[in-house]
């Protein structure tokens, strides 16, 4: 439907939206995305390892921060993200949108992962624990599970177009949900008095807000690269019948 | 008058049917024919509302059934493949809660009296887990006999009927497209009913 | 509006009334998971009046989630569900309706058995009091929001466990404030506070679940 669509009005930006035109565009896409990620992250941990100054109070230990802190923020915006498109799907009736927010919930919910096994890995010497139930990792444990949730209903439901309706919907009741749930474990925490992992804000020097920016900007950019990769398999598996895509994979090879 | 156009259904990645067009107008019956799995399932459900077609219109007195909602709704009555039919419930008691989830209200000598006509009588106050395949058919095919909406969609309205109570039905059909109904149907079976008889074959 | 919501409730009611087994299995499952908990944790009254609060909460949370597996199930495979979308009624209430009548069938028994599953942890007068008012108001929002991921997962191979998956992360806020309010009124810092989030939790599911679980229905049977 998407297609016709931008072919009766090919003036329109969404013209993009159609997977015949969004395929080779992704394609060209990718490499400088993978490649802008691999410089960045490179950057970004020579930074970390080499430039920036130990925390006077928990030593090298908590360079994992740099990891840590984009994940957490990673995890968080891609789920903010993934509902938009869920919305977007909705609204505009646009399958590409709906395999955006798919692709977007596996990258998403990987980020969470490592934003806790860092998050832990960071508690051991700091707190002498793996896991405390602080605040962030414990939204965080939830974020992952809504991410779970999110993913199993999509691989359970075998029509493609009932699952991306029925998790659009999970994804949009999940979103209104994440303020209340974060909410609701911050104010938890605060009653029992939990342990917090933080690192002195104050005293944040500026080659430390760099690197974690580039840190930041390193993910995203995997992000977009891994995101628009996951998105062409699924054109491809779903348009597998279709004469375009038969000779756009000839031109691949 | 109910109007299809340009109807494309698909189910999961597999192409049903597109390009589809017939309309039907008072009075009017249209038999879809077509092989197990050509999609008449899906039109029909489609036509109702319930599924979404890939592209393409549904309309009824020339609007969109989508915009139209309950408005459409109330002139509808679908039976499908299942009966709808609670085996806990007597079958007076499943006939009179299928009526009002319709919205429709029939005092309990209208329901009696409907039961009566489609042959289950003497079973009004048996619990329908006690009832045959036929028998169950009946209860909900009993709904017909009562409602006031215009347009009927049927899906195999005859499955595990046997001959008197189909001849039954069918005279109920007529006299609905007598009254200026319409009926949207499928079956196996001949259609023998007085009245304007359309057909429409789905090939697979 | 009102014909349509009685006419639920009380065809739901009668159902249930004619096939009691499956209310009394929850509310079973209610009492043997909170038993569990002496045994596996220990006797100590001391240890179950500490606990007590947050292992009534959340055994009524898993009865409530087995019970939701049943609210649309049996309407969607004889075919009712198809009728009740098609109805000229609005499908959110009656929605609506079926979360009431499941919350009367379901929920009132366990906020009924609380008081005595208390006891049986140690729990103190005032403390029993706290955490039945706690129920009374979170057992609603759980079938409420609960009600949504019934719909998603209805005809999904797996579907009981993947409701489950859906769901708990979104009973967490209703959790944290059920037992909240017990510890809080230990610590004298006083309940308002959780009773008034608690009711607004109720209130903003009342009006906003109905909606998604019909718009999730309708997915589902297309």
């Amino acid at each position: 439907m998407a297609a016709e669509q931008s072919e009766k009005k090919p003036t329109s930006w969404l013209r993009f939206s159609s997977p015949r035109n969004f395929y080779p565009l992704a394609g060209k896409m990718i490499p400088w995305f993978m490649g802008l990620a691999i410089v960045l992250v490179l950057a970004g941990l020579y930074m970390t390892f080499f430039v920036v100054p130990p925390d006077y109070q928990q030593g090298n230990s908590y360079r994992i921060m740099y990891i840590h802190v984009p994940a957490a923020w990673m995890s968080m915006l891609i789920y903010l993200l993934m509902a938009f498109y869920a919305g977007l799907y909705f609204v505009l009736n646009v399958k590409l949108a709906d395999m955006m927010a798919g692709s977007l919930a596996i990258t998403g919910a990987i980020f969470t992962f490592i934003a806790l096994w860092t998050g832990a890995m960071w508690g051991k010497p700091t707190w002498g624990t793996w896991w405390v139930w602080d605040a962030r990792l414990t939204s965080e444990l939830l974020l992952l599970f809504l991410y779970l949730g999110y993913i199993s209903l999509r691989a359970a439901i075998d029509d493609p177009n009932r699952a991306a309706k029925a998790s659009g919907l999970l994804a949009l009741v999940g979103v209104v949900n994440v303020p209340i749930i974060y909410f609701s474990v911050k104010w938890w925490n605060t009653l029992h008095q939990g342990a917090s992992i933080t690192t002195n804000k104050t005293s944040m020097a500026t080659e430390m807000f760099i690197t974690l920016m580039i840190m930041v900007f390193a993910f995203w950019m995997y992000t977009i690269a891994v995101v628009l990769m996951r998105v062409r398999n699924e054109i491809i598996e779903r348009e597998r019948d279709t004469n375009w895509l038969v000779e756009e994979l000839g031109k691949e090879k | 008058m109910l109007q299809i156009l340009d109807l494309e259904c698909v189910r999961g990645d597999l192409l049903l049917f597109s390009g589809l067009n017939f309309a039907l107008e008072s009075g009017e019956l249209l038999h879809v024919k077509g092989a197990n799995g050509s999609g008449k399932t899906t039109l029909l459900r489609t036509v109702c509302g319930l599924s979404h077609p890939e592209s393409g219109k549904v309309l009824w007195q020339g609007e969109s059934i989508w915009k139209q909602g309950e408005s459409y709704r109330d002139e509808l009555t679908y039976i499908g493949h299942l009966n709808g039919v609670k085996d806990e419930l007597t079958v007076l008691e499943n006939l009179r809660i299928a009526t009002m989830l319709s919205g429709e209200q029939h005092s309990e000598d209208q329901l009696i009296d409907a039961l009566v006509k489609i042959g289950l009588g003497e079973r009004i106050d048996l619990p329908a887990k006690m009832l045959s395949q036929g028998q169950r058919r009946r209860v909900s095919l009993a709904r017909l006999l009562l409602t006031k909406s215009t347009l009927w969609i049927l899906d195999e309205p005859y499955t595990a009927l046997d001959v008197s109570v189909i001849a039954t039905l069918q005279q109920v059909i007529a006299q609905h497209l007598q009254c200026g109904g319409m009926v949207l149907l499928t079956t196996h079976q001949d259609v023998d009913i007085e009245g304007v008889v359309k057909q429409l074959t789905l090939s697979a | 509006m009102f014909s349509v919501i009685n006419l639920m409730v009380r065809r739901d009611i009668l159902l249930a009334m004619r096939r009691p087994q499956d209310v009394m299995t929850s509310l079973f499952f209610f009492i043997i998971v909170v038993s569990l908990f002496p045994l596996g944790v220990s006797p100590e009254m001391e240890i179950l009046r500490t606990i007590g609060p947050g292992v009534i909460w959340v055994a009524a949370l898993l009865a409530t989630m087995l019970s939701l597996g049943r609210l649309f199930s049996a309407d969607h495979q004889d075919g009712t569900l198809e009728q009740m979308i098609l109805s000229p009624q609005p499908l959110a209430l009656m929605v609506l309706s079926k979360c009431v009548a499941h919350w009367l069938l379901t929920g009132i028994p366990l906020v009924i058995l609380t008081p005595l599953l208390g006891l049986l942890l140690g729990l103190a007068g005032d403390e029993i009091q706290t955490l039945t008012l706690t129920l009374l108001l979170g057992t609603p929002v759980l079938i409420l929001i609960g009600s949504i991921g019934a719909a998603l997962t209805l005809g999904v191979r797996g579907g009981g466990v993947l409701l489950s998956l859906l769901i708990l992360p979104l009973f967490v806020p209703v959790l944290i404030f059920g037992t909240g309010a017990v510890s809080s009124m230990n610590a004298g810092m006083g309940v308002e506070a959780h009773f008034s989030l608690l009711g607004a939790f109720l209130v903003l599911s009342l009006l906003l679940t109905p909606w998604a679980s019909a718009a999730a229905l309708k997915i589902s049977m297309e």
